[in-house]
């Protein structure tokens, strides 16, 4: 049995508004191997984020968790189900920032723009820690010079609307890292940021893997970014999981037409003078909307077909 | 900081300036002035006024001199803090203005600090429980007391004191007290009584806030970093007050500022109601009367006090919100 | 580049209803309004209030300056179905006075006189009148009146000189009502103007208004309407004050549309899809009035809505203070002149009504104006 930090079986989360109720995850199984970089896949309203947040017990009304586990089984503490636990449950303090912790899409809302950066990284630890706050200030400057934000004696003092958008999401990681979470969620780290600053960041989580070897949650719906820095990939459309599987059995051979129709919409993986096809054309009349249950093809190769 | 307390204080000296000229014209709109309607007053009684004697009356009121040098007069004395004097009380208008002007300060202050104390902790628990039964009942007392005429709701209180409990609430002090110079009872005996005039005044502009900072709290509520800020570990608790009430307040303290307008307004007429010994009474006197020197300063002061207000909210807004000193 | 082709959410139809998609703006905003329900209910009691106060000379059962010098300070009638034996009557009825004098305080006391039976009778001829000074009548919705032809109601009693509260309610609701709408139209013009042209033109005169608006929003208005009140000559008509009295309230009231009409402006200007409308060659004209209107022109109409109170409020005040309007027109803060002091309103209580329908106007005009607001967002799909 492979070492595991993280498994998901049976998730079922649903919305419910005034227009009805949207089943934003139907049965949703999926594995995080320890220590490695799982991505998971798909466009929006696929499901990625809403999972994400159930993870992290993060899911706001009118969004419930209706069904199924979350087996989480941390190397500091006892395992346990992030579903089963209840909301005033002290251990949900210690899954946030404590065991896992997220980083945002967008980084320039996801600081608070009337708190200083250095506080606001050190607030992190005075969280979770019996610290005082001057040594806590102290580590915050450390994992700030961490992740790269220059000439930081100053910066520390700033607040984040003299950041730019890079400089920030560099905040944001130093707060998610700075108390050494065991899982890192990284929700669409890159979206909202430059492509030159979208290779630096992506750099830097890499590296920071290497170093403090975590096990991270990598949010995306950019192909190209799963190719630099998963180990494990899990599809999702529609509030289910396709197709589950390691990143080059994932992209080298795609067994789901959706996945299949995913990467044709590419653009590179065609010539240039064939017109690139959307994925709608490219998954063509297959159909990719009924829910098989995933079945097992191969060792952790896992596909929703018939 | 400094630069921006400088530049602040600048546009409010320019403000104040432009309002002295909107004054100055406003007393002067009604046609005729003192002399005319005393020398209707001497015909009246029968008396002739000779053209040496009125000459000598206008220029004893410098109304022999062009408008313009009549302003510039008028607002070198003002600044150097010479009044004027009223005709009506026969006094400077010094010696008349500064007692009244200090219960206005006061009944003001005290409807400010109702309106926090009430909006505040009212305003917070609406945004946290959206849609409850307590939001639902906030609401519509909110809405009650924004639609209600601040005359109205003395006239009310009054009448229901005066039904229920047969006190009078007129006046700013207990009957006992009244003619007493003063003394440390006499104090508590003002403050005991401040906070009806103070909540009746503060009443609509409570009703304003509370609106406005459950809207605000909504907003940040929503954000993304207060989502970051629970995904890092902050209980719900510190969540509220550090994170999305230090912003929502932001918007609050701005306006703090502009409500003060509204709250002198409403303190000039509510003191009439409750027959409170502030500004409103004389203010109408005088402009009924034309005394254009009473009427002008209480206009003058008036402005000052709210725009001197409005400066101090700003520079607090400044000082809790690091985006606009850095602007 | 991958992410635009994406993120299109194909091939699955949306949740929500294909009909949505085919909606113009005005008919999704009065979709969002209709949902807001309290809104709606203002809407209907605001028409109400101004058809009824309108044709206050049909509503009302009697003029504004008719005495009963037989019930002077009375108090309210109650409408009946039942007499004091239980006999019931389909017709609803009111009992008439019955004055006492009582012998230690000299005060007029009145009680319901079972003997005098007046019942309602609807669509009667009663008073005669002129509507609008135009049309001459003397059919009223509803008058009390015995088959002897005697009779009186006063539903909510009368004042010291005997006149029909609840007649002069709805006439001074007319003068109250007409000011907040004249005053608004004064407002909204003035608002639209200042505003329009220091977003439209800039530079210094932007300056200047933009320094105006600061002056006129740091000034305790009351105090300057009392100011400028008190100068409107004693020897005008009452009509002249009426006039004077609304271009006063509306001098320092158009600040804030003016503010936002300015700030639309600029905002719009630079608009994504104004330039976008500018690039594929719209015309001036066309991008004014198909682009840039339609997203401020609501947002004006929503601030106009909200700012109808203020000038009501101000006109009752002024009028409470015997500065504003002054009679023989009456509007509901003349009617509430009298009630200076409590030795009155514990005597009399029922000449605060008037202040009652100030409250509910005023509600109205405040939810209506949030219910278009939340209408008239664009982006606020309602409810969710």
């Amino acid at each position: 049995m492979a070492d595991n930090i993280l498994e998901i079986r049976n998730l079922g989360v649903r919305f419910k508004t005034d227009t009805g109720v949207t089943n934003a995850l139907n049965d949703v199984n999926f594995d995080v191997p320890r220590g490695k970089v799982t991505a998971i896949v798909g466009e929006s309203g696929s499901g990625k984020s809403v999972t994400a947040n159930c993870i992290m017990r993060l899911l706001q009304p009118p969004g419930e968790i209706v069904n199924g586990s979350i087996h989480f089984n941390p190397s500091r503490t006892a395992p346990f189900d992030v579903v089963a636990i209840s909301d005033r449950d002290p251990r949900i303090y210690d899954l946030h920032g404590g065991l896992i912790s997220m980083v945002f899409q967008e980084p320039m809302t996801a600081l608070s723009p009337v708190h200083r950066v250095g506080n606001q990284v050190a607030e992190a630890i005075l969280c979770h820690r019996d610290v005082s706050k001057d040594a806590a200030m102290a580590e915050a400057h450390d994992m700030l010079s961490r992740v790269g934000i220059p000439d930081i004696d100053t910066r520390i003092q700033m607040y984040p609307f003299e950041f730019s958008g890079g400089m920030r999401q560099r905040v944001v990681i130093a707060t998610a890292l700075v108390c050494n979470p065991e899982v890192l969620i990284c929700d669409e780290p890159t979206t909202a940021l430059d492509v030159t600053i979208q290779a630096e960041i992506l750099t830097l989580i890499k590296d920071l893997q290497e170093e403090l070897s975590n096990s991270i949650i990598f949010i995306t719906h950019d192909i190209g970014i799963v190719a630099q820095i998963a180990d494990y990939v899990v599809v999702m459309y529609q509030g289910r999981v396709l197709e589950i599987g390691t990143v080059r059995q994932v992209l080298k051979d795609p067994l789901h037409p959706y996945t299949k129709g995913l990467l044709a919409a590419i653009p590179g993986n065609v010539p240039k003078s064939v017109r690139l096809s959307t994925i709608a054309t490219a998954v063509g009349d297959a159909d990719i909307t009924t829910p098989y249950p995933l079945k097992e093809v191969g060792e952790g190769r896992l596909v929703s077909l018939p | 900081m400094l630069h921006y307390v400088i530049k602040r204080m600048g546009t409010m000296v320019l403000t104040l300036a432009f309002i002295s000229v909107i004054v100055f014209v406003v007393i002067q709109l009604p046609p005729g002035d003192i002399v005319t309607s005393t020398l209707e007053r001497m015909e009246a009684s029968g008396m002739q006024a000779s053209d040496e004697y009125v000459q000598n009356l206008r220029a004893r009121y410098n109304l022999d001199k062009p408008l313009y040098l009549q302003y510039l007069n008028w607002i070198f004395n003002f600044v150097q803090g010479d009044l004027g004097y009223s005709y009506i009380y026969s006094k400077p208008v010094n010696e008349l203005v500064w007692e009244r002007l200090g219960y206005t300060l006061l009944i003001t202050i005290s409807a400010v600090i109702f309106t926090w104390v009430v909006a505040v902790p009212f305003g917070i628990y609406s945004a946290v429980r959206q849609y409850s039964i307590g939001d639902y009942f906030i609401t519509v007392v909110a809405l009650i007391g924004l639609a209600t005429p601040n005359f109205l709701l003395a006239l009310l209180v009054m009448f229901f004191a005066w039904e229920w409990f047969g006190i009078s609430i007129g006046g700013l002090y207990s009957m006992e007290f009244r003619d007493q110079p003063f003394s440390i009872p006499k104090l508590f005996d003002l403050l005991s009584r401040l906070w009806i005039p103070g909540s009746v005044v503060g009443m609509g502009g409570t009703a304003v806030t509370m609106r406005i900072l459950r809207a605000n709290l909504l907003d940040e509520l929503n954000k993304p970093y207060v989502v970051t800020a629970r995904a890092k570990g902050v209980k719900p608790i510190k969540l509220i007050f550090k994170y999305p009430l230090r912003i929502a307040i932001n918007p609050f303290i701005s306006t703090l500022g502009l409500l003060l307008p509204t709250l002198i307004s409403g303190e000039a007429i509510v003191s009439m109601v409750l027959n409170l010994p502030t500004t409103g009474r004389m203010l109408l006197q005088a402009l009924l009367a034309q005394d254009m020197y009473l009427a002008g300063s209480f206009l003058m002061l008036l402005a000052i006090l709210t725009v001197v207000g409005m400066l101090i909210s700003d520079l607090v807004l400044a000082w809790s919100d690091p985006r606009i000193r850095y602007e | 580049m991958s992410e635009a082709v994406l993120e299109r959410p194909q091939p699955i139809a949306l949740e929500t209803p294909d009909e949505l998609n085919f909606l113009t703006p005005r008919q999704l905003a009065w979709r969002r309004f209709k949902r807001h329900r309290l809104a709606l209910i203002s809407a209907v009691i605001l028409i109400v209030m101004y058809l009824v106060t309108g044709f206050a000379e049909f509503f009302a059962p009697y003029a504004t300056t008719s005495r009963n010098v037989g019930a002077i300070n009375a108090p309210p009638m109650n409408v009946r179905f039942f007499e004091h034996d239980g006999t019931f009557h389909l017709r609803p009825f009111v009992y008439g006075y019955d004055l006492h004098i009582n012998e230690q305080t000299w005060a007029r006391e009145y009680s319901e006189n079972p003997e005098k039976i007046y019942p309602l009778r609807f669509f009667a001829r009663g008073e005669t009148y002129e509507l609008w000074n135009l049309f001459e009548g003397d059919i009223h919705f509803f008058i009390a009146e015995n088959d002897e032809g005697d009779g009186y109601i006063h539903f909510l009693g009368t004042d010291q000189l005997g006149r029909d509260v609840f007649s002069r309610v709805i006439y001074g609701g007319r003068i109250s009502l007409s000011i907040g709408m004249l005053g608004i139209g004064l407002t909204l013009f003035l608002g639209v103007l200042f505003g329009g042209f220091a977003g439209y033109l800039g530079g210094w005169i932007d300056r200047i208004v933009q320094r105006m608006i600061e002056v006129l929003q740091s000034l305790p208005t009351l105090p300057l309407w009392m100011a400028l009140t008190a100068a409107l000559p004693a020897h005008w008509s009452s009509l002249r004050i009426y006039f004077g009295v609304t271009i006063i309230l509306s001098l320092f009231g158009w600040t804030a549309l003016a503010r936002q009409v300015r700030g639309r402006f600029l905002a719009l200007r630079n608009e994504d899809f104004v330039i976008a409308a500018r690039l594929i060659g719209s015309g001036q004209n066309r991008i004014i009035f198909k682009h840039m209107m339609p997203s401020f022109l609501s947002h004006t109409i929503t601030t106009a809505t909200l700012a109808v109170p203020g000038v009501i409020l101000g006109e009752t005040a002024l009028s409470f203070l015997g500065i504003g309007i002054r009679p023989p027109i009456v509007s509901w803060g003349v009617l509430m002149e009298q009630a200076q002091n409590y030795q009155v309103i514990s005597m009399t209580p029922w000449i605060l009504y008037p202040g009652l329908f100030v409250v509910i106007a005023v509600m109205a005009f405040n939810i209506l104006g949030d219910g278009l607001r939340d209408a008239a967002d664009p982006y606020n799909m309602g409810g969710q």
